[in-house]
């Protein structure tokens, strides 16, 4: 089990503010890591790194060794990396299902002239891209089934949407998840099925997953390591209960007086 | 990934289990189905598939010149089907790519005078039709692929602008485009004249036949806008038109799954602008000639309140858009037509408003009583404040009741056409009782303002009129006829 994402001293300021400095940080092949920090930490902007929005201003990112800095965020994702939105980013004017089929477009090639043709080849696509969705989709029990796949995604409820987000990342055959906060906004009940969820993903879909959550319960219920970051650094790194017991995770989450009268 | 139900072993035996929703297994109860007749026959039509209603349409519309022989009503025809071509494509760019276009236009002009270049003696130059038709296409979808260049790096407003002086950019160099280095390139505000016709399988289509509108054309854009129809519908349910859609509702997201944002917005530009080439080789073999200001702002406004009203984003929305704007344009020409139609909808929406309760009685009997009290006492000041030209119907009674002075002064045009303005947004402010009484002055008073201003000033009014039913559909139905509700931010 080789490292599949590397991030080797990646850093990247926003006008003189330093939003990550020096981090390094990797994933190996069918891994579950957490990645855990007070807000502004800079967790979304790690993610906003690796999959190309913003470009590190230094250090290199590699998948699979291969080096992914100054590709497109569409290019990213077709070599393999996939992610969800800590705000919810769905096409809410479009169906279920083709939220879905939409995240297809990378790893298939039915071009505008066959399409206006409708050759049997873009046909035969079209139904595999189908069958692809509804198997993502089929993932979240009867949540996301029936009617609901023609539904807009705008009728769905937050809950069900942070499920959709998830069917439509896991459409682009990624490699790599990264799930932004999956549980927020959930009930406990959901939080609870979310977790296991997160888990099957690894299990049924292969995938190697990079959790940023703020729900210790989640974090301990699914991660094989948990990395804590604050103001752009790596804190700690390592199993839930060091992680967890670490003073300066404490110390960044509760603040200096807390840990003192501890 | 393959089981479909990954959770079947965790269901406990009670309680809610993971995975299983009881809305979902209810729905089909709880849809709520409208009953009777109608209802019934809603649902019939809903099975209905959609090149069902393409074929009905497509025969209905050609049968048009067998019904009618008038050469206007042809050419009116012709006129619209171009329309919904024009609106099909501008519906790639603004209603699938979700990118304001405002140069979109120009590429209909980029395409009538490529065509003009290609085949009149302008350069001397004689393509044949099938060779001609098919460069225009490709070099407009250059042009617009050109004009896409600035959405790499801008949305909304700023591309509208940017997009806005190409239009611009378009008609200056057509305009002075006569004198280029002592050369002679696009017959500036003259034009070009003297286009050659279409030319396909051996047979001139001639525009004119023993003096009346030939039907060749109107069959032959019929034609071509059936196979554009089918060929986007098929776009719009193929990856790119998802990917087109994806980028209309969110951009980064739609990069971040994979889907190359930059070249989308490229090819919905450059596939809008094909469209419009193609629509321009057909105006121009049809009209023998081009002039710049055809392709301006009027024609960019009227296409946009076509996308608009029948709903941007779906085709058949866009295209009944056409078919309502391009004839009522054309029928608001006609004094006496506009008339009619402009009696037809106040009377319409003074019904739709009320429904059927007793408020509509009281207002329609105080309003042709208010009408015939104003009349009178008009007419018993000063015979002449009612012996302008006369609104004729129903029976004459409408000379009775609208006042029509044979002279106004010049102050009484802008000053009842502002407070018909003013009265008609007092109304949205008020009570609802007020609201009553304050209604029977206005429909007089847009009457009035009809009558004295709307009619004397015919040009302009076409265009009010098409303002109006802009602003009242768009707060009635703010997606457009046929469109479908769309949420922004939830």
């Amino acid at each position: 089990m080789g490292k599949l994402l590397e991030l080797k001293g990646v850093s990247l300021s926003f006008g003189g503010l330093q939003v990550v400095n020096d981090l390094n940080l990797h994933l190996d092949e069918g891994e579950i890591v957490s990645v855990i920090g007070p807000n502004g930490a800079g967790k979304t902007t790690l993610f906003n790194l690796i999959t190309g929005i913003y470009r590190p201003a230094s250090g290199d990112i590699t998948l699979d060794g291969r080096s992914l800095v100054g590709l497109q965020p569409h290019q990213i994702s077709q070599r393999g990396i996939s992610r969800t939105f800590q705000t919810l980013r769905l096409f809410l004017n479009m169906s279920v299902k083709e939220n879905v089929m939409a995240a297809a477009y990378g790893h298939t090639n039915a071009g505008i002239f066959r399409s206006m043709l409708r050759t049997p080849g873009m046909r035969r696509e079209e139904r595999e891209i189908e069958q692809l969705a509804q198997e993502r989709l089929a993932f979240f029990g009867e949540r996301l089934m029936g009617y609901r796949w023609d539904q807009p995604a705008y009728s769905l409820s937050y809950a069900n949407r942070r499920r959709l987000e998830i069917a439509r990342a896991t459409a682009s055959n990624p490699r790599v998840l990264l799930l932004d906060e999956p549980a927020a906004g959930m009930n406990p009940s959901e939080t609870h099925e979310i977790t296991e969820l997160i888990a099957q993903l690894r299990t049924d879909g292969g995938y190697t997953i990079l959790v940023i959550e703020h729900d210790m319960h989640v974090v301990e219920g699914i991660s094989d390591r948990v990395v804590a970051l604050d103001h752009g650094v790596k804190i700690a790194e390592g199993s839930f209960e060091t992680v967890a017991t670490n003073e300066k995770v404490i110390e960044a989450y509760l603040g200096l007086q807390t840990t003192a009268t501890k | 990934m393959s089981d479909s139900t990954p959770h079947s072993s965790h269901i406990p035996a009670e309680g809610p289990a993971v995975g299983q929703d009881e809305w979902v297994a209810r729905h089909g109860e709880r849809r709520l189905l409208r009953g009777g007749r109608l209802g019934k026959l809603e649902e019939r039509l809903r099975v209905v598939p959609w090149w069902v209603w393409l074929i009905l349409f497509v025969a209905a519309f050609s049968l048009l010149p067998v019904v009618e022989s008038s050469g206007y009503v042809r050419r009116v025809a012709f006129d619209t089907v171009l329309y919904m071509l024009l609106a099909l494509g501008l519906n790639i760019v603004v209603g699938w790519g979700g990118l304001l276009d405002l140069g979109y236009v120009a590429l209909y002009g980029v395409g009538a005078y490529t065509y003009a270049f290609l085949a009149s003696d302008q350069f001397g130059v004689h393509l044949p039709t099938l060779l001609a038709v098919p460069i225009t296409v490709i070099i407009g979808a250059l042009v617009g692929l050109l004009l896409g260049l600035p959405s790499r790096r801008l949305t909304g407003d700023y591309l509208a602008i940017v997009t806005l002086f190409f239009l611009q950019l378009f008609q200056t160099l057509m305009t002075n485009g006569d004198s280029v280095f002592g050369h002679d390139l696009t017959g500036g505000p003259n034009g070009i004249l003297n286009i050659d016709p279409f030319h396909i399988f051996g047979h001139d289509l001639a525009v004119q036949h023993g003096g009346v509108f030939a039907v060749s054309y109107f069959y032959l854009a019929l034609a071509v806008f059936a196979v554009v129809y089918v060929a986007l519908r098929f776009v719009n349910l193929s990856r790119t038109g998802r990917a087109w859609r994806s980028l209309r509702e969110d951009p980064l997201a739609a990069e971040a799954m994979g889907m190359p944002v930059n070249w989308l917005k490229l090819m919905s530009f450059s596939f809008g602008a094909g469209v419009a080439a193609l629509t321009g080789t057909l105006f121009s073999a049809l009209n023998a000639s081009v002039f710049p200001l055809t392709f301006y702002f009027i024609l960019l406004i009227v296409v946009y309140t076509m996308v608009i009203l029948g709903g941007s984003g779906s085709q058949s929305g866009v295209v009944l858009g056409a078919l309502i704007i391009g004839p009522l344009l054309e029928l608001l020409r006609d004094p006496g037509k506009a008339r009619i139609l402009f009696y037809a909808a106040l009377v319409g929406g003074v019904v739709f408003g009320f429904r059927r309760s007793r408020t509509l009685g009281i207002v329609s009997g105080a309003t042709i009583a208010f009408g015939f009290v104003m009349h009178a006492a008009a007419s018993a000041h000063d015979a002449a404040w009612v012996a302008g030209d006369k609104a004729s119907g129903f029976g004459g009674a409408m000379a009775h009741w609208v006042v029509v002075p044979a002279h106004l002064a010049s102050w009484v045009q802008p000053t009842t056409y502002v407070g018909l303005i003013g009265l008609a947004l007092l109304l949205t402010l008020v009570d609802r009782r007020v609201r009553i009484v304050l209604l029977v002055p206005t429909l007089y008073l847009a009457a009035f303002v009809w009558e004295n201003v709307m009619l004397a000033n015919p040009e302009p009014m076409r265009y009010i009129v098409l303002g109006v039913i802009l602003v009242s559909l768009m707060i009635l139905r703010p997606n457009g006829l046929l469109g479908e509700r769309r949420v922004e931010i939830v």
